[in-house]
């Protein structure tokens, strides 16, 4: 995986930026229903709706998913790519 | 590769005489239970998994002469067990090994949706892909050449629209040919991520014939890598101590390693969907996209929820309050006053009076909650079927938190206000084990339309002109202890672990009639029979008690009860008179006035007088808090006991809210006392 930058957590990203998953922290079994829905190293999330409170909505892999704020804090990514 | 079944099942003669197990497994919104109906029709059967409160169906239907079984298994994006769905879907692929697996994939969601085919192809059992949705993927621009991803996933792959019955044929007839052997069967397996490949052939060489039957020795060692709570268990009992301590120290030094299986897994998909999709998704803001702007924003969206939640309260009382009254009158009237003239001159007069009050008061019951159930349960079905469910959870999931539950037991718990039965039959939505078990548990606080009656009624009695600010009151006293009860249950039944907010905002799209007709059928038979049953056996006992032996409420057995709690409800300030009243209020929550009106001799206009007269406001607040929080009607714990296919739920409940009710009444009593 490219290191273009440090990552950060998806929560921090504003509604409509991109950015490529880089890492995923948490709880096992988080981390297995975060796999399930898509979110995996390397793949791409849209922010398609982030108001800075409450929960958050991506598009990742051509489904929309909602986060909580904290979910989607244990997902890091880098801001911008592709 | 250890998979004797699939030979088996492929080779067996006689096949063709039995009947041929197919399980139909798919993720979420895929248009699975579209496809179920579509192949079962009415010839279903709603149960429970053994054991446990996650729905099961089940359904005959035959093709070409023979007989097949469906099972649908439950909706679940993987198979790792993080909820009693997923443990379900595989233990019946591994245990009852089906003759065919149907995994529903929606072609415009393919990359997500193959990752459970992904997960399926490494059971033993041969699997058929059933590619729906093609018209919403081509709607979206996509453009996916079935053939190429069958010969890339080298299974069966039959197109399909399910909404329309398109591919149906083609689907029964690929099944019928795997499950007589006649399809030449070589998936190509995902394999891990390469960089943890030597990981696995290391743990495999620690289980190496310690494996219990019927597990496949490779798919154990990926679920141990993906730390499967379940696997991890199985395989520490079944290993030797020297050899589960060498397994679990690779393990903990690769506790990362569930990330390279779904990759791996998810560069397998990659190169499927390279091969088979000739044009992707063309980059537009679909029709989803543009109302999800309004419906999940975080003021329009909230209108919006409230909006429909009117209506569906609306539809209810226009529609459902006439037929309830109309079904009392003239079904149960009838009834009773048949049975009577039937029965009198050859009867003794108390078998007649058990049939034609407890009885068909018991029945009465069951019937009048029918309306109202029918319009929830369509109404729910429909939100559902549309999308919008998921929505409203989005919205909502800010302020359920406060209470230990997220979004998606908010619109089950807000139709309590209308009943509470179906705001538990409604807790079906939740996925998740423990917030579903947690919102039945919850859902009795949510005062009902009939509670609600009770308190217009008796408010005005005891406060006069207060009594709009005391119903408020009352109501938001309900909440409170609501929320309260639910963070400290989460508190100390789930060591405060909420299950996590993660879900997918499903494509809106028309809805299917036939789908939500099924369910709604589905849903009142299952209540008939199970919580029927026990709706009509407690009301004929609780009549039996309220007018054996003399005849009159004031001599029962109930009053004698009510005598014998006295002194706990004067704690409350509540005589035997209450208490008696609160006690018949759990056939159901009208019956407390009435029973009042006996117990003093008055009717209901006359009876706000006297009550004023003869108790002092304190003791009016105090049992109406208690009326307010009490054990829910019998019908409600039927639907606790259906619901969470446990008594030992169902009276916990039952002692939590006596308890939660009456504490909550003697504060409120002593306190009052204190203020004067």
């Amino acid at each position: 995986m490219a290191n273009g930058g440090a990552a950060i957590p998806l929560n921090l990203l504003h509604t409509g930026e991109r950015g490529k998953i880089a890492q995923l922290t948490g709880g096992q079994e988080l981390r297995n229903r975060m796999l399930a829905l898509g979110l995996t190293p390397g793949a791409e999330v849209t922010v398609l709706q982030n108001y800075g409170r409450g929960p958050m909505l991506v598009r990742v892999r051509d489904v929309r998913v909602a986060l909580g704020r904290g979910e989607a804090a244990n997902v890091l990514v880098q801001r911008g790519e592709g | 590769m250890n998979r004797p079944a699939l030979q088996e099942t492929t080779v067996l003669p006689e096949v063709r005489e039995e009947t041929v197990l197919v399980a139909l497994a798919g993720q979420p919104n895929v248009g699975k239970s579209t496809l179920f109906n579509l192949l079962t029709g009415l010839h279903q059967h709603v149960g429970n998994w053994p054991g446990k409160t996650v729905e099961r169906k089940e359904g005959l239907f035959t093709y070409g002469g023979v007989s097949y079984r469906l099972v649908d298994l439950p909706g679940t994006y993987s198979l790792t067990a993080n909820s009693p769905e997923e443990v379900i879907a595989r233990e019946f692929i591994l245990q009852e090994q089906p003759d065919v697996v149907i995994a529903v994939v929606d072609a415009a969601t393919l990359e997500r949706s193959l990752y459970l085919v992904a997960e399926l192809l490494a059971l033993p059992a041969p699997v058929v892909v059933a590619l729906n949705m093609m018209d919403v993927a081509r709607q979206e621009g996509m453009e996916i050449e079935p053939e190429v991803l069958q010969a890339a996933l080298g299974v069966p792959v039959v197109p399909m629209i399910a909404t329309r019955g398109e591919g149906i044929q083609a689907l029964l007839e690929t099944v019928a040919r795997v499950a007589r052997g006649e399809v030449p069967y070589s998936p190509r397996l995902p394999q891990v991520r390469e960089d943890h490949r030597p990981v696995l052939e290391e743990l495999e060489r620690w289980i190496e014939g310690y494996v219990p039957t019927p597990y496949p020795q490779d798919w154990v060692a990926l679920k141990l890598l993906e730390g499967d709570p379940e696997v991890t268990r199985m395989v520490r009992e079944a290993l030797p101590p020297e050899r589960w301590e060498r397994a679990h120290a690779l393990l903990r030094a690769h506790d990362d390693a569930q990330v390279a299986v779904a990759s791996g897994r998810y560069e397998w998909i990659g190169r499927m969907v390279r091969a088979a999709v000739r044009r992707p998704r063309v980059g537009q803001i679909g029709l989803t996209e543009r109302l999800d702007r309004w419906a999940t924003h975080p003021i329009f969206g909230l209108a919006i929820l409230a909006f429909i939640l009117g209506a569906v309260f609306w539809l209810t009382y226009t529609v459902g309050s006439p037929l309830q009254d109309l079904l009392e009158t003239y079904v149960v009237g009838t009834l009773a006053e048949g049975i009577r003239a039937l029965l009198t001159p050859i009867a003794p007069e108390w078998l007649v009076a058990l049939l034609a009050e407890g009885v068909v008061g018991g029945v009465g019951a069951v019937l009048t909650f029918l309306p109202i159930l029918v319009l929830f349960f369509a109404a729910l079905a429909f939100l559902e079927d549309v999308g919008y469910m998921a929505r409203a959870a989005y919205v909502m999931d800010s302020v359920m938190h406060l209470m230990g539950l997220h979004g998606k037991s908010f619109l089950p718990l807000f139709l309590g206000f209308g009943c509470n039965v179906p705001a538990i039959l409604g807790t079906r939505v939740i996925e998740s084990h423990r917030a579903r078990l947690l919102t039945i548990l919850l859902a009795p606080l949510v005062p009902c339309t009939a509670r609600l009656a009770v308190i217009a009624f008796l408010a005005p009695a005891f406060f006069g002109r207060a009594a709009l600010a005391v119903s408020w009151g009352l109501i938001l006293l309900s909440i409170l202890v609501l929320a309260a009860t639910g963070a400290i249950l989460n508190r100390v039944l789930f060591q405060g672990r909420r299950s996590a907010f993660i879900m997918e905002l499903p494509l809106y799209h028309l809805p299917n009639w036939r789908t939500i007709g099924l369910s709604v059928w589905q849903r009142s038979l299952s209540f008939i029979r199970k919580a029927g049953t026990v709706i009509l056996t407690v009301s004929v006992v609780i009549w039996a008690l309220s007018t054996l032996p003399g005849g009159e409420v004031e001599g029962s057995y109930l009053a004698q009860v009510g005598r014998w709690l006295e002194p706990v409800g004067r704690l409350a300030g509540m005589d035997w008179r209450l208490t008696v009243a609160l006690l018949s209020s759990f056939i159901a929550k009208e019956n407390s006035i009435a029973t009042l009106g006996v117990l003093f001799r008055a009717g209901e206009e006359g009876l706000t007088d006297l009550l004023a007269s003869v108790y002092s406001p304190a003791v009016g607040l105090a049992y109406l808090v208690v009326q307010t929080l009490f054990v829910p009607c019998v019908a409600t714990v039927g639907v606790i006991r259906q619901e969470t296919n446990s008594w030992r739920w169902t009276l916990f409940n039952t002692g939590l809210l006596l308890v939660v009710s009456f504490l909550a009444g003697i504060g409120v009593y002593q306190a009052a006392r204190l203020i004067g």
